[in-house]
């Protein structure tokens, strides 16, 4: 096992966890498993490309440093994560929201799978089904003590830390933060303390979507963009949310981790291919010994 | 007396057409302590998540000191007044005593959330020593106090608690009744569903008795400790309860 | 005219075995309420066992047995059982959406082994030929279509009727008590979980079985037959049909075959051919759409019943916060 297989774990580990926190959180909240929400950190990367293509051809500007991207893309980035969380608001407005009202704990899930397929195929229908790149521009690894890393892949790690961080702070720090908590534990005991829970809802897929989209234009940046590229993530996002206890913010940022270094531990072993198949065994440990993960408390 | 809460033929249930409070009409005065006994499935537990606007009300109204606040949405009840402490899971596993306090005040203006704090604090004297610790890690005594107080914080009119004695020991019961008492002293009305009927018949003024989704006793805790009815409902044998 | 003809036979054998996998998929959702999310996975199951049983050898995958077809089917339906049994006991005694998320990940590993295990599955070039019944026939097209078209038929028919005969039986009785009111039925005997899970297996076998069907009519199966799309078509099929009698499913799967087939056609002449693949895709976001709004619009489907799902599964998952309590004023909202 080198070093360099848990450099890829990690980076690939956090980009899990960051999506995941929106996952369960309105998994916890609304009680569903969102089988869309993959289809967030797709709209998130692909959202930022023709906004960062109009940023940069409004400006005359070059690359970051080392980066393989300038102030476009950063600033793509912003606008695609307030876009995202939009998207995702839109999405329970118009459709999650109106199937929960009428019961029925499945109906939810069903209509994921279907907004997914949507989702995905007009990603799809719009750019083509080829990979894009941010960039065209090849990265040089650089040695980082036992490490080889590019510098794009060093900021990744350092936006993943400090959206975590920010959003530690937040639940920690802020009434909002504690009130999505609050709901997240025990919607009805929220309510009985005076919180709106419709305005926390609000504000879970707002920030579940922008840190999902986050995710997304970070893994177009290392690695590549693709209409499947979400979906083909949502396996270690669920993975990730049990392992780590529905509800429980820092449990999806270590369950993403864990998922993460597994696959790429793992990788050697049986191939890159069976990822997946990879992700599925952990969740399919977890359920069989303990389903309500690390830091859940509720089965 | 207006009566600070009352419910005029009350009918609520979690499923439409399915109710279980099926026309319950109670009345609790300022500083009256009232408790509602029943067997169970009576409706005693839905009566109160019903005034709290945890249930779905399909007829009836609850009226708050004559103004009706039937089917208002449940997070508002306590910036009108109303506080409810739920039978299981009322504290914040992984919130600290403070946290959950502090979500409380969260909604009231600023100047009011500190003195509120401190007034809790006072009157719960063991929180103040933990409230630094995480719920979860609390007795079932503390977590108790905790959910009472997180009601209290408000300064409600009217306190609704749901069997606040089960899963504690008798002595940890009856600190609980006694801090109710403390309670009613400073003349919020309290409504209590309880199980344990002498006990609570014990620091009642009033209660009503709960079979099939209707009151169907009323009477003074003096009155209900000698009804023959009660003391079939609950001891199973004839004569007093007393 | 006669292609015409035979695209019709070719047609209506791929939607009988649209309407099997269906049958199989309302007897795990709306007779039972297990949503399975990973539907391609057990057709697929079914599918390679089946060519792998009866296939001859081959250096491409695993094969050689030489196996008559219909132990090749029997042994589809019955690998298929098998997994979701796997599958069932895992994961039926927790919250009714882990059996969503697990389906779904055995269906996303499934395809990972059938697209990469080259030695057993062939790999992206999947397994052919996969010997057909009333081989003798088939240099004569339009009479094998129309025999297997009826072979289909029948093979439907005895599901269905298999099935209605096993609702209608003690068992299927103590199933809808089951799903009806949980608590009740427990108490007079029956175990909610171990009919759960006999109705979750026998549901993955009917679609083991439609896979071996499906396979040994075309003669070849390759992992692209057996994404996620599909899973998404036969829950389309049902919500469009309607759940909860078997009409639903057998209605569903033609209606939306229909839907799914002219929509493809008009795309692939409508546009170039380097447009095809995004015409596709466009095809699939406008179904999606659809199933999404059939969800909220009628929820019942065209001939289906009202979604009865016992108050004490919903109760349960409220207790476990999975459902979050209803207020007065609508839930959480």
């Amino acid at each position: 096992m080198t070093p360099q297989l848990l450099l890829d774990g990690v980076l690939l580990g956090s980009t899990i966890g960051l999506a995941s926190i929106g996952l369960t959180l309105t998994y916890a909240i609304l009680g569903f498993g969102n089988f869309a929400h993959g289809e967030l950190l797709s709209w998130g990367a692909y959202l930022a490309l023709p906004i960062a293509g109009l940023v940069s051809g409004a400006l005359v500007t070059e690359p970051l440093g080392a980066l393989s991207f300038g102030w476009p893309l950063v600033a793509a980035a912003f606008i695609a994560m307030a876009l995202t969380g939009a998207l995702a608001f839109a999405l329970d407005r118009i459709l999650f929201g109106r199937l929960r009202r009428r019961g029925g704990a499945m109906t939810p899930v069903i209509a994921s799978f279907g907004a997914s397929l949507a989702l995905r195929n007009f990603i799809q229908f719009v750019f083509g089904p080829q990979p894009a790149y941010y960039s065209r521009d090849l990265q040089i690894a650089m040695p980082f003590g036992p490490f080889r890393v590019t510098p794009d892949q060093i900021v990744v790690l350092a936006v993943t830390a400090v959206l975590v961080v920010g959003v530690h702070l937040l639940l920690s720090r802020t009434h909002l933060g504690r009130a999505m908590r609050a709901t997240a534990e025990n919607p009805q005991l929220a309510q009985i303390a005076g919180i709106d829970i419709a305005g926390v809802v609000r504000n879970v897929w707002l920030i579940g979507g922008a840190l999902a989209a986050a995710a997304g234009v970070l893994v177009g940046v290392t690695v590549q963009l693709s209409p499947g590229m979400g979906f083909d993530l949502l396996l270690p996002l669920f993975a990730a949310v049990i392992l780590g206890g529905i509800g429980s913010v820092p449990g999806a940022v270590v369950g993403g981790l864990v998922i993460g270094l597994t696959e790429a531990v793992s990788g050697p072993l049986v191939g890159a291919e069976y990822r997946t198949a990879v992700a599925f065994l952990v969740l399919l440990v977890v359920l069989i010994v303990k389903p309500t993960g690390l830091f859940g408390g509720r089965s | 007396m207006t009566a600070v809460i009352e419910t005029r033929g009350l009918v609520a249930g979690y499923d439409p057409g399915l109710p279980i409070v099926r026309g319950a009409s109670i009345r609790v005065g300022r500083g009256e302590l009232v408790v509602v006994l029943g067997p169970n499935g009576a409706g005693k537990s839905t009566l109160i998540k019903a005034i709290a606007g945890l249930v779905p009300i399909e007829d009836g109204s609850v009226l708050l000191e004559g103004r009706p606040i039937t089917g208002l949405p449940a997070h508002r009840m306590i910036g009108l007044g109303v506080g409810f402490v739920p039978q299981t899971d009322n504290v914040f596993q992984t919130m600290t005593v403070e946290e959950q306090l502090r979500l409380v005040t969260a909604s009231m203006p600023r100047n009011a959330r500190r003195p509120a704090l401190e007034v809790a604090f006072a009157l719960f004297p063991d929180l103040a020593r933990y409230r630094t610790s995480r719920n979860g890690s609390l007795s079932g005594g503390q977590r108790q106090m905790v959910a009472i107080a997180s009601a209290l914080l408000a300064e409600p009119k009217v306190l609704l608690l749901d069997e606040p004695s089960a899963g504690l020991s008798p002595k940890m019961m009856q600190t609980v009744l006694d801090k109710l008492l403390d309670i009613r002293g400073r003349g919020v009305a309290i409504v209590m569903v309880e199980q344990n009927v002498r006990a609570a018949l014990a620091v009642a003024d009033r209660a009503y008795v709960m079979v099939e989704g209707v009151e169907q006793h009323e009477g003074t805790a003096a009155e209900l400790l000698n009804d023959p009815i009660v003391a079939q409902l609950y001891l199973g044998r004839r004569g007093s309860a007393a | 005219m006669l292609d015409l003809a035979s695209y019709a036979v070719f047609f209506l054998v791929t939607a009988l075995g649209f309407t099997l996998i269906c049958l199989g998929l309302n007897l795990q959702w709306g007779f039972t309420g297990l949503f399975n999310a990973g539907v391609a996975g057990f057709v697929a199951v079914g599918a390679y066992v089946s060519a792998i049983l009866t296939t001859p050898a081959s250096a491409q995958h695993l094969g050689g047995f030489g196996l008559p077809i219909a132990i090749g089917w029997l042994g589809g339906a019955a690998a298929a059982a098998a997994t979701a049994a796997i599958v069932g006991i895992a994961t039926l005694r927790l919250r009714s959406d882990y059996l969503a998320i697990t389906t779904f990940g055995i269906a996303a590993s499934l395809l990972a082994v059938a697209q990469n295990a080259h030695s057993i599955t062939g790999g992206p070039f999947g397994i052919a030929f996969i010997p057909r019944p009333f081989a003798e026939l088939s240099d004569r097209p339009a009479l094998y279509d129309t025999v297997y078209l009826a072979l289909m038929a029948v093979l439907v028919g005895i599901v269905f009727l298999g099935l209605e005969r096993l609702l209608h039986s003690p068992w299927g009785r103590a199933l809808k008590a089951i799903r009806e009111n949980e608590i009740a039925a427990a108490a007079l005997g029956k175990d909610p979980r171990r009919f759960r899970l006999e109705a979750f297996v026998m549901g993955s076998a009917v679609m083991g079985l439609a896979g071996a069907a499906e396979a040994h009519f075309v003669g070849f199966i390759a992992p692209d037959e057996f994404l996620p799309i599909l899973t998404f078509q036969a829950w389309a099929m049902l919500i469009v049909g309607g759940s909860g009698n078997n009409r639903g499913a057998v209605l569903g799967s033609l209606v939306v075959w229909i839907l799914w087939s002219a929509s493809g056609t008009v795309m692939h002449g409508l546009l170039p051919a380097d447009l095809q693949v995004r015409g596709a895709a466009l095809q699939i976001v406008l179904i999606g759409v659809l199933l999404a709004a059939m969800l909220v619009l009628r929820p019942r489907g065209l001939v289906g019943e009202r979604i009865i799902v016992s108050r004490h599964i919903i109760a349960a998952d409220r207790d476990a916060g999975a459902v979050p309590g209803p207020t007065s004023t609508g839930e959480v909202p």
